[in-house]
């Protein structure tokens, strides 16, 4: 009887395993970048006709139309990767234009590799949730972020730290879930 | 001090690579070293053989590292900090993956075990299934002595 339940309890050990191997997203890397400064960069601000984005360019970056991490210092934002030949993006951004329309935090775009014109119809067609849209435009700030498969989200608290990071596409039930809360904690 | 050691380590490789540059073993060390690190996109490959498009980015990034003159080390930890060690196809050695890294001999230590345990009983199982004279007489005494040609499934 003995020599029969070894094999079975190896076997049911296997299933286990393996059963819990299905639950993992392999895709999803941890990032180890969650609970460090988020990195720095100095890069040009998306040029997009419209008075929202103007006025708040010109509040963030007054002078030169630039962005750096750290003009958003003191407040929780989010950090959206994204570009316009992003198929799930297209998925993503009625969720970000709605979460924009609540005014409960700063969006801010990072237009990664991507052509401004294409960036700029876009935003003109699908509506436009960013305070700026920065232009990543030969994707090393993506790496510098650990950024490998776009749309992906940061939560950056009021020391510049990130919190978060979400990757693939955010959903309603994500932001309700994790990122929300997490923000709404972070700004306590 | 350590720090110290390191960076002076660091500046030695440094110059050393400088002197590399110029010859043509530059693109090879980008190879090796590509195919040390996994492409985040189409995870079974490396950046070696990866054409997605990350993957030629981060191709650009080795490339100009080892043009900066940076120890392999170096590119390493640069690719590790921005993406985990997963980058990596060799994980290194601590805590979270030290079943990764036993576990396979710790295995074949056990089932190496398992089997000398096996063939041990067994060399010692005949001994105790033999028959005595005692239990030899019982047998005949139940079945009745051996007749040749009768059946052993007959029904007389």
């Amino acid at each position: 009887m003995k020599r029969f339940l070894w094999p079975l309890g190896i076997f049911i050990l296997l299933v286990g395993f393996l059963a819990a191997g299905l639950t993992l997203d392999p895709r999803e890397v941890p990032s180890p970048l969650i609970g460090k400064a988020a990195p720095a960069f100095d890069l040009p601000v998306l040029q997009q006709p419209g008075e929202r984005f103007d006025a708040a360019a010109r509040r963030l970056a007054p002078s030169a139309r630039r962005f750096a991490p750290s003009d958003m210092r003191g407040k929780v934002w989010l950090l959206n990767v994204w570009a316009s030949w992003c198929v799930s993006c297209r998925d993503e951004h009625p969720v970000l234009v709605e979460l924009s329309k609540k005014n409960l935090l700063p969006i801010l775009g990072l237009n990664y590799k991507d052509k401004d014109e294409d960036a700029q119809r876009w935003l003109t067609q699908f509506g436009n949730p960013y305070q700026v849209s920065i232009v990543d435009a030969d994707g090393r700030t993506g790496i510098d972020y650990g950024v490998y498969g776009v749309p992906e989200t940061y939560v950056i608290d009021a020391e510049g730290v990130i919190r978060y990071k979400q990757i693939g596409p955010l959903t309603e039930a994500i932001l309700e879930q994790k990122v929300l809360p997490l923000a709404m904690a972070l700004k306590k | 001090m350590r720090n110290l050691f390191f960076a002076f380590f660091f500046l030695i490789a440094c110059n050393v690579n400088a002197i590399e540059n110029t010859d043509p073993n530059t693109e090879q060390r980008i190879r090796q070293l590509s195919e040390k690190l996994r492409c985040l996109v189409c995870q079974n490959q490396s950046l070696a053989e990866s054409n997605a498009e990350l993957a030629q980015d981060l191709r650009r990034q080795l490339r100009e590292q080892v043009a900066a003159g940076r120890s392999d080390g170096e590119i390493m930890d640069y690719l590790v900090q921005r993406y985990g060690d997963f980058v990596l196809y060799e994980p290194p050695f601590k805590a979270s993956t030290a079943l990764l890294w036993i576990g396979p001999f710790a295995l074949l230590a056990a089932a190496l075990a398992a089997l000398v345990a096996i063939l041990r009983r067994r060399r010692r199982a005949p001994e105790e299934a033999a028959l005595g004279p005692e239990d030899q007489r019982l047998v005949a005494r139940v079945l009745g002595p051996a007749e040749p040609g009768n059946k052993p499934d007959g029904d007389s």
